[in-house]
């Protein structure tokens, strides 16, 4: 059973439309990832499931019940807010416990739970503070608390780890990945950081102006984006774009030229281009390996090689990019230096063809569903 | 710092101290040329078997529980009627910006005009009170709302409260509008009761700036004068230590008595500020 069905959801602020249109359905159990540019709708999406805003139209079902119109308490939600919103006036202890009714709970039951998950989130230490006694990463793991004390039918999370230093990130999100497969918890969660994206959720969302642009598993959309867009914006360092014309094209192969003139061969169905056709060409930084062919597609000299421990970013210059240089995932032990002459090669099928519209070519031999 | 140390003393120190060292003389509104120290003779005096001074006065005595009842119940009714119309105001409606400019009309007209105004509104023969209560049915006599001894103070409590509860709505307005918004938020999902979350979070939260407002409210109805001067006159029923003091002042011409009256009235009202706050910072958990 779908534990949230959205349908055609549509949200105006005054005559500005934030959410456009967004169709999706969460299985039970599914933690599903939001991500997208600052602005685009993710707060705004669970702020509308939660109940905290009203749809301008479309339609809203938790756990098989039709939802939209029911108040927030009737929809057997938590939510962790992007600001935290904590009571300030309360300790970590109480600001856990105050969604907790007596009626449900009984007191040992709502002090077994809080320790419980303050131990989990390593804040014990920190119940007697008040939000005001609380460094910002401490505050949001309370703000996490309190929404993982309850248990709903759905958890609504707001970037809820994105003001924790890189080592906690790390550890709160194995937490958070081992809460999920104990409880078999619905989770709508959103989050800026790519490496949460990839490894927590089971499916991606990506939104760009209040738009599903894709949706998939993380691996899917990371292979196989379906526009440009969603091609930038999934990967670290992101995707390296340049400008093409089309030589020729195939169901197989699709061979274009660079603005310098180099070939370069995409394993994608060609069928809808036609010859001299502009469009763009993707290359993901890690996709790209040196070689000693001179024929190579690309090539040019390096003008920064940053090197970060396990591998290095070499910045070529190189006519037709995007943003004027291509970036190489080069093996940290390659000797590049600035002023390095470098001659790249990308496996074809490992290279996307966007067409003018920045809509992507299917892989050749595969159908996407 | 200094220029306004400066500034005090001679804005509020001066009278004052001119105050107290008449209340230790004899000085008369008549000859205050020649004036003698008599001590604490204003105040208490035991002289042939009877005790005189204004300690010993029923009649003050009288002006200080009217005092107490009418800065207790007006200050007490302003603040439950203010919270109540604040949090109204406080929800979001159409026309609420008229709404609330309306409600500060009563504060916004000068007291001895609201005084009058409600003078003639109660007054027994050509009140418009007494005309709807006749014609509605509810009484069958005209009332005489001011001169009644027994309803007096309680029309002057009532006039106040019109008065000065918008005042009240303001101050209680102000420190709603600074809560943090998402705590509601978080609060309505979690499904807490309205009254819960208005006794946990609204109330607590509240109570600095509710405070203040009542520390205000309380140090101003300690010392009311106008409203009860322009009601009820000199009436015993309703005699405030304020209206008391000029009474000695002005109308007994007696500045020495007068200003003993007013040493007192300063220091009641002194030790009601000190014990309040001495209230409020007691309150367990609300040192900030
Ligand atoms: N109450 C509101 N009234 C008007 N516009 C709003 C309101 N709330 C949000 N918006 C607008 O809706 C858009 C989406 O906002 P939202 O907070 O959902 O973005 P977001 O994707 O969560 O961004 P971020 O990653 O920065 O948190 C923004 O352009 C914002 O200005
Ligand atoms: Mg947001």
């Amino acid at each position: 059973m779908a534990a949230v069905v959205l349908r055609s959801v549509t949200k105006q602020f005054g005559l500005s439309p934030v959410l456009r249109d967004i169709d999706l359905e969460v299985a039970d159990g599914e933690l599903v990832v939001l991500v997208g540019p600052s602005g685009c709708g993710k707060s705004t999406l669970l702020r509308v499931i939660a109940g905290l805003e009203e749809l301008t139209h479309g339609s809203i079902e938790i756990a098989g019940r039709r939802v939209d119109g029911l108040p927030p308490q009737e929809r057997s939600v938590a939510m962790m807010f992007q600001s935290y919103a904590l009571y300030p006036h309360m300790t970590a202890y109480q600001n856990m416990a105050f969604g907790l009714s007596l009626a449900r709970y009984d007191r040992a039951e709502i002090a077994r739970r809080v320790h419980h998950a303050a131990e989990r989130l390593q804040i014990s230490a920190l119940l007697d503070r008040k939000p005001a006694e609380l460094s910002g990463g401490q505050r949001q793991r309370v703000a996490l608390g309190r929404a993982i004390v309850r248990d709903p039918a759905v958890f609504l999370l707001d970037e809820p780890l994105s003001n924790l230093d890189a080592g906690l990130r790390a550890r709160t999100r194995l937490e958070l990945a081992k809460l999920h497969r104990e409880l078999g918890a619905t989770i709508l969660y959103v989050t800026h950081d790519q490496l949460e994206a990839m490894t927590l959720g089971q499916r991606l969302v990506v939104l760009r102006e209040g738009r599903v642009e894709q949706v998939g598993t993380p691996l899917e959309i990371y292979r196989l984006p379906r526009n440009v867009f969603v091609a930038g914006f999934i990967g670290s360092p992101a995707m390296n774009f340049l400008d093409a014309s089309v030589v020729s094209a195939d169901v197989r192969e699709v061979l274009c030229k660079l603005e310098g003139g180099a070939l370069v061969r995409a394993a994608v169905n060609g069928t809808p281009l036609h010859r001299d056709e502009r469009v763009t060409v993707g290359v993901r930084p890690e996709h790209l390996h040196q070689t000693s062919d001179p024929e190579a597609p690309l090539h040019g000299n390096v003008t920064v090689a940053e090197v970060v421990g396990e591998a290095c970013y070499a910045y070529l210059e190189i006519a037709g990019a995007r943003d004027g240089f291509v970036v190489a995932r080069l093996d940290a032990d390659t000797p590049v230096r600035a002023g390095t002459a470098l001659q790249l090669h990308a496996p074809p099928e490992r290279v996307h063809v966007f067409d003018a519209a920045g809509d992507a070519l299917e892989r050749s031999g595969m159908r996407r569903s | 710092m200094t220029p306004m140390v400066v500034a005090l003393a001679v804005a509020a120190g001066w009278p004052l101290a001119r105050t107290v060292w008449l209340s230790f003389t004899d000085a008369t509104l008549a000859g205050p040329a020649d004036v003698a120290w008599i001590g604490f003779a204003n105040y208490l005096e035991h002289d042939a078997g009877e005790w005189y001074g204004v300690l010993a006065d029923p009649q003050w005595w009288h002006a200080v529980r009217n005092t107490l009842v009418f800065a207790v119940v007006s200050v007490g009714l302003e603040t439950m009627l203010g919270l109540a119309i604040a949090l109204a105001l406080n929800t979001p409606f159409r026309g609420r910006g008229l709404v609330r400019a309306a409600v500060l009309v009563p504060w916004a007209i000068p007291t001895v005009v609201s005084a009058k105004l409600w003078a003639w509104m109660l007054n027994d023969e050509f009140g418009i009170l007494n005309h709807v209560l006749l014609g509605l049915g509810v009484i069958s006599a005209p009332i005489a709302w001011v001169a009644n001894p027994d309803l007096a103070l309680g029309a002057v409590i009532a006039v106040d409260v019109w008065k000065t509860t918008p005042f009240m709505v303001l101050l209680i307005l102000a420190g709603l509008q600074m809560l943090p918004q998402d705590c509601y938020e978080a609060a309505r999902v979690d499904g807490v009761s309205p009254v819960k979350v208005f006794l946990r979070v609204t109330l607590p939260l509240l109570w600095p700036a509710l405070a203040v407002a009542v520390a205000f409210r309380a140090l101003d109805a300690l010392r009311i004068f106008d409203l009860v001067y322009v009601l009820t006159a000199n009436s015993t029923s309703t005699m405030s230590i304020s209206v008391y003091a000029r009474q000695q002042l002005i109308d007994f011409q007696d500045i020495g008595y007068g200003s003993a009256a007013s040493t007192l009235v300063f220091l009641t009202i002194g030790l009601a500020a000190i014990a309040y706050l001495r209230l409020v910072r007691l309150r367990p958990g609300e040192t900030a």
